[in-house]
């Protein structure tokens, strides 16, 4: 009955050219796949009852559910869409967003950073600012937070819909309604709880559904050796296969980038900032069961990481070397053309019979669930607990805060669907998703880190390091926005392209907010020590843990994260 | 505090779900077995070894994480 339901739906609200026809074989995977995630959210509401349930699922997760939630919810549509686009744009370089900006800021997550988290029982990390530094710096955080979650939700949103509408000819506005509101019950009924179980379900089923492509792909291509023999032939260069070697000059890659932003931008301030401090990540692993758990989560989601290329980068080089035509940007999108944006779907449909088909693109539409889940469970916890908490209703019972939890979730998908309208009016502004990581997350990579390493940081040090830090990347980003030419400034090179601009800017705001705070600590009273404690490195006592083997410990497994590293860059150097 | 609870586990629910998937790919792919699609490499009848890699995990995880009357692992 529910598949009939879909497929009228479907025909009711499509009528545009498609792609992609689906079977019925097809349809039904995708009706079960809603059928199953909502019936997770009604299974789970009567496990979600208190606050601790609701936001923080109970803290019980184990560590591999806690760290392939972690991963997933970090898997949206655009993080699998758009980075095999950009592969097709800029080749094999695509995959330093996936190995070094997993390595080492994950791992330095969980060995470093994360018992300070789980010690201080915080239910978020604007919760961290405000037990560290105080309100102003707490509310600075959690608005500007808010703000980018909702914002990124409803990008997500809308590139998913617009490529369901290219490759299987849905209605954009029945692609955003149907699967928001999917997220919005599932979410609402089982809070943290329904968001972890689906992305692991989702995990499965992004991998399962879009392992065929790198499978039938170099079978068809001949190897890896194959591979790169096409694509030479294809675009008569080498640039597109090589990970390091192009990274000497600007001039020198497709991404018009240098090995120095790669590196301290990138691997820097944007991973660090990003794994280390977005709440959207942080909270699953906050959600485990006990510190070895939590610490345990980013360094399994490392791995995990490192293989997505797999299943994202690949596809975009083989597309490079077998598809028949060449894909175009967005913006030059005519009757007949397609956007790069398309590559996953492109390569799906060439490869996949009917049912395999289905799976890939119930793959793509859980990318897109998996990561709006995450944005609006972390937007939901940090609007309760630090906004409507400590400024609208103080001291109100537990029911009441689930309450308005479930509420929020709610809200929240409203709120992202709006945005995904503002955005269909506005097209240009899925071109500052990299731009809003560098506004809002590298600065606060600074004020975390200082925060729990730097005894001597003060509350006003670390209000004014964020604020100059966010401000100036903004600065930076409207200058060249102004005047084009100054890019040469930010980003250190005339023959610097955009991708530059946003490794460099988030190194420099992450610079400035680290040496304003530095500055602004020297000149104020630092907090008492009875204040600090299990907040700061130096007067945190961390808990002995139970003898174990050490292939049981954290630090044995983030070894083996840097050793993976290590082979795969030497492989594609 | 969800093992009082009894929470099914996490690992059961993928287990259902990959099991009916490995089961409606399978029956796809045999269905469409003397007329296959227009996918390029066809050939090879991927849907096939699709269908049957999950119904095994499907099976695993379904069978290693049921329900029982004393249940000890959550997730």
């Amino acid at each position: 009955m529910f598949l009939i339901n879909i497929a009228a739906a479907a025909a009711l609200w499509s009528g545009s050219s498609r792609l992609i026809t689906l079977a019925p074989s097809d349809l039904l995977i995708i009706a079960l796949y809603f059928a199953m995630v909502l019936g997770i959210g009604v299974y789970l509401r009567s496990y979600a009852k208190t606050s601790n349930d609701f936001f923080m699922a109970g803290r019980e997760m184990s560590a591999w559910v806690a760290g392939l939630s972690f991963l997933s919810a970090n898997l949206g549509a655009l993080e699998l869409m758009g980075w095999a686009a950009s592969t097709y744009q800029y080749g094999i370089l695509a995959a330093h967003f996936y190995w070094i900006a997993a390595f080492p800021s994950m791992v330095f997550l969980g060995l470093v950073m994360m018992p300070f988290y789980y010690i201080s029982k915080t239910h978020s990390v604007p919760g961290y600012l405000k037990l560290r530094y105080g309100e102003a710096t707490r509310a600075l955080s959690g608005i500007s937070f808010a703000f980018m979650t909702i914002l990124m939700s409803g990008i997500n949103m809308y590139a998913m819909a617009l490529v369901m509408k290219v490759v299987l000819g849905w209605n954009i506005h029945f692609s955003i309604w149907v699967s928001s509101l999917t997220v919005a019950v599932y979410v609402a009924l089982g809070g943290l709880y329904s968001a972890i179980f689906n992305e692991v379900l989702q995990f499965f089923l992004i991998w399962l559904g879009a392992l065929i492509i790198p499978v039938l792909g170099l079978i068809e291509v001949g190897g890896w050796s194959g591979l790169v023999k096409k694509i030479y032939e294809r675009v008569h260069s080498n640039d597109y296969v090589h990970l390091w070697s192009t990274l000497g000059t600007f001039s020198g890659n497709p991404m018009g980038v240098h090995w120095t932003g790669i590196v301290f931008g990138l691997g820097g301030a944007i991973a660090f900032g990003y794994w280390t401090t977005d709440f959207l990540v942080v909270q699953r692993a906050m959600a485990a069961k006990d510190l070895r758990s939590a610490q345990l989560a980013p360094i399994i989601a490392a791995y995990f990481k490192m293989v997505v290329p797999l299943i994202v980068i690949l596809p975009g080089l083989l597309a490079l070397a077998v598809l028949p035509y060449k894909l175009v940007p967005e913006s030059a999108v005519r009757p007949g053309l397609h956007s790069y944006n398309e590559v996953l779907p492109l390569m799906l449909a060439r490869y996949a019979g009917p049912g395999v088909l289905g799976l890939g693109i119930t793959a793509l539409i859980a990318g897109f669930m998996s990561g709006m889940a995450g944005n609006v469970s972390a937007f939901a916890t940090v609007w309760t607990y630090d906004i409507y908490q400590p400024y609208m209703r103080k001291h109100q019972s537990d029911d009441h805060y689930v309450r308005v939890g479930r509420w929020c979730t709610i809200i929240g998908v409203f709120l992202s669907i709006a945005t995904a309208y503002f955005v269909t009016q506005f097209q240009s502004i899925m071109d500052y998703m990299q731009a809003l990581v560098s506004f809002f997350i590298a600065p606060l990579f600074g004020t975390v880190l200082l925060g729990m390493l730097w005894k001597r940081t003060t509350p006003k040090g670390g209000f004014w390091g964020l604020l100059t830090g966010t401000l100036s990347s903004v600065a930076m980003f409207a200058a060249v926005r102004a005047h084009p030419a100054w890019l040469r400034y930010v980003a250190l090179s005339p023959d610097a392209r955009d991708m530059a601009e946003n490794l460099y800017r988030a190194l420099w705001s992450w610079l400035i907010c680290v040496l304003v705070t530095i500055v602004v600590s020297l000149f104020t009273a630092p907090k008492p020590k009875e204040h600090l404690t299990g907040l700061v490195w130096a007067y945190t006592e961390l808990p002995t843990s139970e003898p174990m083997p050490f292939w049981k410990k954290p630090i044995f497994w983030g070894a083996g994260v840097a050793v993976f590293f290590a082979i795969l860059q030497w492989i594609f150097w | 505090m969800s093992k009082e609870r009894n929470m099914l586990s996490v690992w059961f629910f993928i287990g259902v779900l990959l099991t009916i998937y490995g089961a409606v790919i399978l029956i796809a792919s045999i269905s469409n077995w003397s007329s296959p699609s227009t996918a390029v490499l066809a050939k090879y009848h991927s849907g096939v070894w699709e269908g049957i890699l999950l119904l095994l995990i499907g099976a695993f995880y379904v069978l290693r994480f049921r329900p029982r009357p004393k249940h000890k692992k959550y997730d």
